[in-house]
């Protein structure tokens, strides 16, 4: 047996921070991949400290829900989950590349854990970020004519937080699907309350790379744009801004497709997943189909 | 219904035969033997062995429920579910009967007395969840689960759910539609009943209402819980929590008995504290009555522990203005009201209460100067200009 366990910040505050966790779990339940999926939370329950001894199966994939490496994935995450023997050094990770690592764990001794790095930088977040645009668009083939922004934290707590922003903005400029491809950073420039300095085209996405909505996707950088004086009141997807549209999309996180990066951490890590990466694909797609 | 006879025939005829809540059958040279609490019969063809099990269906169909439904493969659900239908949690189990449930086992009910309940209907709370277990003609058993405070609704007034993960959305908010940080905080909404779960989903239910209460409590029977006191849990904080270790100052635990008493009573968490200040000390309030333990502080209460720590770092002051007899009573009135969630059920014309809405607005109006200050003094002496 199998089991896939999904771990992720959550909030005290605000529901809505494990709510993609829920979704992804979810599909990821519903296309029968694994015998058992589990999630488990830093402020949420279970907490990451007894996830596991929730688990029936033998042989469990760990998959961080979070945008980067750094103090979650290397130290709060392995503490918690009391992986024995974890040293980051066997990640053997530029910041980008950790892929997961086999280990037990001292809660539950009988059984194998696959420890695996965090979706955010997995290349198939690419394809999620333009899912995100397509969606928000409504539009499968949006591209030409549209500037697409990635937009990020920063450097200021993480230095690995910059790198899967720039990581994942070359990938999709080199797809050549966008007229423009843009790195933006909530606290150092390229600034995203400057969006429409970077942009020539008229139409522009901006995707942030967050997990999960709230004050900073939902309020800080909508007002930061310029979408809206006041976050309460609400704004239109697109709103014109300086002789732009802003197709503003919210957390990539919260895009069905990413259940699709989750079962690729899995099956990076040894997982048998089958055949449901199709399926997920398929199914988390909300725009409609090219005719051929 | 026969396949439960064809499955206990086929498992009596194959090594040492079967063995369950005082029902034992096995095969020798001699034929099949029966053995119950009240007789023994020996010297059974298969023919015969069928014939006498119709006499026993109870404890065939007992044997069949946990032999082939509900299985060895969890033995922490399996121990959850006989604990809810009042079985020995150990019998027929495999851990070598090491677990610390005496207090069940020496007056567990016989099969048959288990049946005559479990006809009627066999409940069990957990936390504010009410299971009743009930048993058909055929020893198949069916769960309903409800908030215990409904315990007398009508289940036609409930709104039903089959889905096991439907519960995730129940958890979320509170009776007045506010966000529960808390899976476990004693403010579980009612109004919904899984009028029917199977064994397996009725687990799922449960742990998706209150995650990782079956394994804890399993553990704990078990004598295997890991519980992590104060000092090691704050111990082993890293980052924005670290800090919290600058709260014990080597000057004793009342902070954490103020933090035990705020947080985990049983009116504001339905787990049963079983974390103490460290290995040494206990804490002076109590842990509560609680069905499943906790184990250690929650994130919820390290969070509150780092403003506490913060907050407490503070040197006291004095300071000076004047209160009547009444609006000391008054102040203090509001914060019981805060302290016990009471302040919608103050009705706003019931000037009586010290923390009516009126009465609140009047204190604020009469003591309170421009800048909200009590009493017109400044918090800080040095805002004083």
């Amino acid at each position: 047996m199998q089991a896939l366990v999904i771990v992720a910040h959550g909030s005290h505050l605000n529901p809505d921070s494990s709510a993609p966790t829920y979704d992804h779990a979810d599909t990821v339940r519903e296309v029968g991949a694994f015998d058992e999926v589990r999630t488990g939370f830093w402020k949420e329950e279970p907490s990451i400290r007894e996830v596991l001894r929730t688990v029936e199966a033998d042989e469990v994939y760990v998959v961080p829900l979070f945008i980067s490496e750094g103090y979650f994935t290397e130290q709060v995450i392995p503490r918690e989950l009391r992986l024995e023997g974890w040293d980051v050094a066997d990640w053997d990770s530029d910041g980008l590349s950790a892929s997961h690592v086999t280990l037990s764990a001292t809660d539950v001794p009988e059984k194998t854990i696959h420890y695996c790095g965090p979706v955010g930088t997995h290349a198939a977040m690419t394809d999620v970020l333009v899912r995100r645009a397509e969606t928000v668009t409504g539009d499968p083939n949006v591209g030409e004519g549209f500037g697409l922004a990635v937009v990020g934290h920063g450097t200021e707590r993480n230095e690995n937080s910059a790198k899967a922003i720039e990581y994942h903005a070359d990938r999709i400029r080199e797809m050549d699907r966008f007229d423009e491809v843009q790195a933006l950073y909530m606290d150092e420039e390229p600034e995203v309350d400057d969006v429409t300095d970077y942009f020539e085209s008229e139409d522009v996405v901006v995707v942030p790379l967050f997990i999960a909505d709230g004050f900073h996707t939902q309020e800080d950088i909508p007002e930061d744009m310029g979408l809206t004086d006041d976050y309460r009141t609400g704004y239109d997807v697109p709103t014109e801004v300086d002789g732009h549209r802003i197709w503003y999309a919210g957390a990539v996180g919260t895009e069905g497709l990413m259940a699709d990066v989750v079962l690729e951490r899995a099956a990076d890590a040894g997982a048998d997943i089958g055949n449901t990466l199709e399926v997920v694909r398929e199914r988390t797609r909300k725009t409609p189909q090219e005719a051929n | 219904m026969g396949h439960h006879l064809d499955a206990l025939v086929d498992a009596a005829a194959t090594g040492d035969g079967i063995s369950l809540d005082g029902f034992t059958v096995s095969r020798s040279d001699d034929g099949f033997r029966l053995e119950t609490p009240e007789s023994t019969l020996n010297g059974l063809t298969e023919g015969g062995l069928r014939e006498a099990l119709a006499d026993y269906d109870d404890y065939a169909t007992n044997w069949y429920f946990w032999s082939e439904v509900v299985g060895e493969s969890s033995p922490q659900r399996r121990a959850f579910l006989r604990w809810v239908e009042g079985a020995s949690v150990d019998a027929g189990g495999d851990d070598g009967g090491d677990a610390d449930d005496t207090e069940n086992d020496g007056d567990a009910p016989s099969v048959p007395e288990r049946y005559d309940d479990l006809r009627d209907g066999v409940c069990r709370e957990w936390g504010q969840l009410l299971v009743t277990v009930t048993v058909d003609d055929h020893g198949e058993r069916s769960y309903e689960l409800r908030h215990a405070d409904e315990v007398d609704a009508d289940r036609d007034e409930l709104d039903p759910y089959r889905e096991s993960l439907a519960a995730r959305q129940l958890a979320t908010y509170d009776e007045k539609g506010r966000y529960r940080p808390l899976k476990t905080g004693n403010n579980l909404a009612g109004g919904w009943v899984f009028p029917d779960l199977d064994a397996h989903d009725l687990v799922e239910t449960v742990e998706t209402f209150y995650p990782a209460s079956v394994p804890n409590w399993y553990r704990e029977r078990r004598g295997e819980l890991d519980v992590a006191h104060w000092a090691d849990a704050i111990g082993r904080q890293t980052g924005m929590y670290s800090v919290v270790k600058t709260w014990n100052r080597g000057d004793g635990h009342e902070h954490v008995n103020w933090v035990a008493e705020a947080c985990c009573d049983d009116s504001q968490c339905v787990k049963r504290r079983e974390w103490q200040y460290d290995d040494d000390t206990d804490l002076d309030v109590d842990g509560g009555d609680g069905a499943f333990p906790c184990r250690e502080p929650c994130s919820v209460v390290i969070a509150a522990s780092r403003k506490w720590t913060r907050l407490e770092g503070e040197e006291t002051q004095t300071y000076e203005f004047e209160l009547t007899p009444s609006e000391k009573e008054q102040v203090e009135d509001i914060i019981e009201a805060v302290a016990d969630d009471r302040t919608d059920a103050i009705r706003e014309a019931d000037v009586y209460e010290g923390a009516n809405r009126y009465r609140a607005r009047f204190l604020r109006a009469k003591l309170f100067d421009d800048e909200g200050n009590l009493g017109g003094v400044p918090t800080d002496a040095s805002d004083d200009e």
